[in-house]
């Protein structure tokens, strides 16, 4: 499954990442070698297999409904690189 | 005194032969004459460190003072620190001063340890030569044209070059126990689990696990004792009891049952690593161990695993970096989705849009089933390769990496760098601990020996280890840089 | 051509939980912006979720009292977009296990009928901020206080095939997760939010048509007004020879029309993998048996039991279990006064009545539910007369007077039974009225009784209301009777 120029730049799309097409062109080599060696995974009969997402066994816990956290927001904005009226300013969103 | 390992320095400071801001002033003023030219640290804290060893002296005269207390270390630059720079070392968080501590951070600080400063990693954690910094590359202390490893090659460097007696680092793929082993030095990796995530910028959430870097065994013990744990705000921790890990040090060896993965012996060894691996294995026979030959079947599996695994958990956990509230914003936005794409590829570096790049290709409708979940079927397979291996012997032996380190530079191509992780990168799959100890060197490059054990067998690797650093002296081996430009 | 409209509703509830789904902030609305928002809800680095107990309690009752299959294990999962109220850059959802089955919801229709809706899954997932669009030099402000509060995503099967049933469903839902206290199912405050998918196919055809999803429904009036909208634009399309598209639109309330949003995102592409940051939620039976023993009492079984055990017709029913509010204040008055019928006709006639006159909810009513059910026991026991009961309602509301008891006493409002005393005052207005009973001594006898309404109203003036009206009925038809 060898991806094209076109398939880097909607992945780029998805993850929010301009890429110029020089910038593509080159990910379009880079990504088939690295999908190359991850399509040896093919070759591992997984049947009957089922997925691992967690190294260990475990489950959930849960954590009791208490209100645990007070304001921060003047430390929290600090680090904000626009912020007015305690709001967090990006470009006009269009509905 | 930066020749000394944690526990003699806790010694001498115990002993009342030199104060914490004593040491702490040494090793800051190494720091600055020795750091321009390794560039191991990110950002330095002098003053918040002079104060804390200060106060770590106050306590020692109250008679309040622990096992850690007034130790110096280093933070690898991914755990949070509350009011100093964490930059994950990306441009895109060049800017962030974090708002809170990472839980190791806290209990490092209870602790009574000494933070001296950030050290210097990939960006995000991603690669294994530390080249992939935006602050530049680490150099590793035994021949500054060869790489440090990575990705916490900062941490490595620094403990290596006596700037710090230890450090913290994470471990994805191999990004203690690599770098460790570059340097010459000791490094552990825990159980997935055993230490808190809270707080440590993620790379793959299943696979991230935060460890020590240090001379010994023993150090990696007294610093483990005082991370490991549960975590309340982790709920990947695990809720288990926390032994002391310098209880079993000691322990004999007799009758150790050890395993050598033949998949770890073949092609692609460097053979003059190999040979210094088969020395080391030779000293545990000395010590009564017994070795065989066991088989991690889906061993070849593990790099194609990790480099879907991976690289989809990261393209998700990086989507926060997107400019609003925290980090760098690109200038003048002309609308949102400028703001997105603008911002985050000038604030990533080349590798890291790399994986955000597969992981997003890999996760995208049509291609889950042949490669995520494909990958996590793989993933259950090299896991029960493990549990299986354990069942037969007590601990796994072979070499932390195939060659040592390479030169800065060598390794342009990414495919080619990834496959330097063979060893490595299948525990972190697993979820099992892994340590890594000098075992000798390859023209005056280090050699790492690497020890696995199962889920939590932290104590048995530690003790393997520690006997091994009893009876051979490589871990006590220095660096020229270190010692000429004192 | 037949249409037969085909309709699905996503209802998304927030829970009632005091924190949010994975952090310790406070989930209290009209905060100042962000104030409520904390490190993990800002998705900072290096945070961590941990899920919420009351979250997944809440849930799981909801999966119970709509008799819905609990699965033992629930994963989460991640949706992956980009947007400025979503601060991770992923929503927190569960889109392979979720922690509630399939379903089923009972409606009521108009024609006293019943209909079954079958829920396809019930799942957990966390809200998102919002976006405010005033102007801030032409930007847009994010407050995520919002972020992370808990949202149960109640996915139905398209089973219902006119607004009306789909208004029946949602509020089939609100009454269901107000009965469990899960939710204040505030819809003004979004706390009850809905998106309806709706399509149009000719009677009889078995496919379905393509559907449009209606986005931003929030409101039950809204939700028949957007089906009708909706309904009608997709059969004037396929009339004309077009076609429906598949895409997501928007009401508005204001027009009452639904538009097509302007796709943001062309290629929605979720990227849907379990969160690596969550473990899997085991629920032990013993814990959902747990749960399932402190489930209150649901709309449906209350409905039941009025009708059957209590007596009450259908309609009353109905309305009296409505709301959990509305049928708790009930029983609270007939378990007081002891008479079902009496207890629902006053809740229903005088205390509704002055509660919407003066748009005033049932819980916050002046006239407690023990207050009213001792004024209707008064009624019962002939203390007062229906009359002076309305006039003792009225003081109790103005709060003239703690119960009842004191009202009659201070106004004097006990029906007079003393036959004697009432022989006195029916002698008195005869002896008063002479032209009256001249006229009923010669009228037709069949006609007398419609005359007799003349000396009640008497009597009934002389003794203040206090007098029984059925006692003076009866003893002036006997002296009137005598005189002719």
């Amino acid at each position: 499954m060898a991806l094209e120029q076109a398939d880097v730049q909607r992945a780029a799309h998805l993850a929010r990442l301009g890429l110029n097409d020089g910038d593509a062109a080159r990910y379009v080599d880079d990504l088939n070698r690295i999908l190359a060696m991850v399509d040896q995974l093919q070759r591992v009969d997984t049947d009957d297999i089922a997925p691992l997402s967690h190294p260990l066994d475990a489950t959930q816990r849960l954590r009791a409904d208490e209100v645990t956290e007070s304001d921060r927001r003047t430390q929290f904005q600090r680090c904000a690189p626009a912020v007015e009226n305690g709001l967090y300013l990006v470009p006009r969103v269009v509905e | 005194m930066h020749d000394k390992t944690l526990s003699e320095l806790a010694a001498g400071l115990a002993s009342g032969e030199f104060t914490s801001h004593e040491l702490t002033q040494h090793l800051l003023s190494r720091i600055d004459c020795l750091d321009g030219e390794l560039n191991s640290f990110i950002t330095v804290t002098p003053d918040t460190a002079l104060k804390a060893a200060e106060r770590a002296d106050a306590a020692r005269a109250a008679g309040q003072a622990g096992a850690l207390t007034g130790l110096p270390l280093a933070l690898k630059d991914i755990f949070c620190t509350q009011g100093v720079k964490t930059s994950a070392g990306s441009r895109m968080l060049d800017d962030f001063v974090s708002p809170y501590d990472a839980t190791v951070v806290e209990k490092l600080a209870d602790a009574g340890t000494v933070s001296l400063g950030k050290t210097n990693m990939d960006e995000f954690a991603m690669g294994s030569s530390n080249e992939n910094s935006h602050y530049g590359p680490v150099k590793n202390p035994w021949d500054l044209t060869a790489v440090s490893g990575g990705s916490s090659g900062g941490s490595a460097a620094a403990v290596a070059a006596g700037l710090v007696p230890a450090a913290m680092g994470t471990d994805t793929g191999g990004s203690i126990r690599q770098p460790a082993a570059f340097c010459g030095i000791t490094g552990l990796k825990p159980t997935y689990g055993r230490v808190s995530r809270y707080g440590m910028i993620a790379y793959a959430s299943s696979l991230d696990q935060a460890g020590p870097l240090a001379r010994t065994a023993e150090d990696c013990a007294l610093l483990l004792n005082a991370i490991a744990g549960h975590d309340l705000r982790d709920s990947t921790s695990v809720a288990r009891g926390v032994p002391d890990y310098t209880a079993e040090l000691d322990a004999p060896l007799a009758g150790l049952k050890i395993g050598l993965p033949k998949e770890y012996f073949g092609e692609g060894l460097d053979p003059t690593v190999a040979a210094t691996v088969h020395e080391a294995i030779e000293v545990f026979e000395t010590l009564g161990a017994s070795v065989r030959e066991v088989s991690l079947p889906h061993t070849h599996y593990a790099i194609p695993a990790y480099y879907v695994i991976a690289p989809a958990e990261a393209s998700s956990n990086l989507s926060r970096f997107d400019g609003v509230r925290f980090g760098h914003r690109c200038d003048d936005p002309k609308d949102l989705i400028d703001l997105y794409e603008r911002t985050r590829a000038e604030g990533f570096g080349e590798e890291v849009k790399r994986r955000i790049l597969i992981g997003t290709h890999t996760l995208s409708e049509g291609f889950f089933d042949a490669y995520y979940k494909k990958a996590q079927q793989v993933r259950r397979l090299i896991r029960q390769d493990f549990l299986d291996a354990f069942e037969q012997v007590d601990v796994l032996m072979g070499p932390a990496s195939p060659t040592p380190a390479f030169d800065l530079g060598a390794k342009s191509d990414p495919v080619s760098m990834y496959l330097q992780d063979i060893y490595t990168i299948a525990v972190n799959l697993a979820g099992i601990p892994g340590i890594s100890v000098p075992a000798g060197f390859v023209d005056g490059r280090p050699v790492g020996l690497q020890v696995l054990g199962t889920h939590f067998a932290e104590e048995r690797l530690l003790n393997v280890a520690h006997r091994f650093q009893q009876a051979t002296d490589w871990h006590l081996r220095r660096p020229a840089f270190a010692e000429e430009n004192a | 051509m037949q249409w037969e409209t085909v309709i699905g509703l996503e209802v998304h509830v927030q829970l009632a939980t005091q924190s949010k789904i994975f952090s310790g902030a406070s989930t209290a609305f009209g905060a100042e912006p962000n104030t409520q928002a904390c490190a993990v809800d800002l998705g900072l680095p290096g945070v961590l979720p941990v899920l919420n107990e009351a979250a997944v309690a809440m849930a799981v009752q909801f999966g119970l009292a709509i008799h819905a299959e609990i699965p033992e294990v629930s994963v989460f999962d991640r949706k992956n977009y980009f947007y400025p109220d979503l601060p991770k850059g992923y929503q927190t959802s569960q889109m392979y296990h979720p922690i509630v089955g399939p379903g089923v919801v009972e409606i009521s229709l108009d024609d006293g009928s019943t209909k079954r809706v079958r829920v396809h899954h019930a799942h957990l997932e966390e809200d998102a901020g919002k976006s405010l669009h005033e102007d801030f030099h032409g930007m847009t402000g994010v407050d995520l206080n919002r972020a992370g509060t808990p949202l149960l995503e109640i996915v139905s099967e398209p089973d219902m095939r006119s607004a009306k049933e789909a208004a029946a469903y949602l509020k089939a839902i609100h009454s269901i997760v107000t009965y469990l206290g899960i939710s204040d199912g505030n819809m003004a405050e979004g706390s009850m939010r809905c998106d309806v998918n709706v399509s149009v196919r000719p009677q009889g055809q078995e496919a379905f048509g393509t559907r449009a999803e209606i986005k931003n429904v929030n409101s039950f009036r809204f939700v028949e007004r957007a089906i009708a909208f909706e309904v009608e634009r997709q059969i004037e399309l396929l009339e004309d020879g077009g076609e429906v598209v598949q895409e997501t639109r928007l009401f508005d309330p204001e027009r009452d029309e639904t538009r097509s949003m302007r796709t943001k995102e062309e290629a929605n592409d979720y990227r849907y993998f379990p969160c690596p940051d969550l473990l899997p939620v085991v629920l032990d039976g013993a814990y959902v048996d747990h749960l399932r023993e402190i489930l209150p009492e649901l709309p449906d079984e209350k409905r039941a039991r009025f009708q059957n055990e209590l007596g009450l017709s259908a309609y009353d029913a109905n309305v009296l279990s409505a709301t959990r509010d509305m049928a708790d204040y009930f029983e609270a008055v007939k378990d007081v006064c002891g008479d079902a019928k009496q207890a629902a006709n006053w809740v229903q006639g005088e205390l509704s009545g002055a509660l919407n006159r003066e748009g005033i909810a049932i819980q916050d009513s002046p006239v407690s539910a023990p207050q009213l059910g001792e004024l209707i026991a008064r009624v019962i026991d002939d203390t007062i007369n229906g009359k002076a009961a309305k006039q003792v309602f009225q003081a109790l509301w103005h709060g003239e007077g703690e119960n009842a008891d004191a009202v009659i006493e201070a106004k004097g409002l006990k029906q007079v039974t003393d036959t004697a005393a009432i022989d006195a005052m029916i002698d008195q207005v005869i002896a008063d009225s002479p032209a009256q009973v001249a006229q009923y001594r010669d009228a037709e006898p069949e006609k007398r009784g419609k005359m007799i309404g003349y000396f009640v109203g008497q009597v009934m003036k002389a003794s203040r209301g206090t007098a029984n009206p059925q006692q003076v009925n009866q003893l002036l038809k006997e002296k009137l009777d005598a005189l002719c």
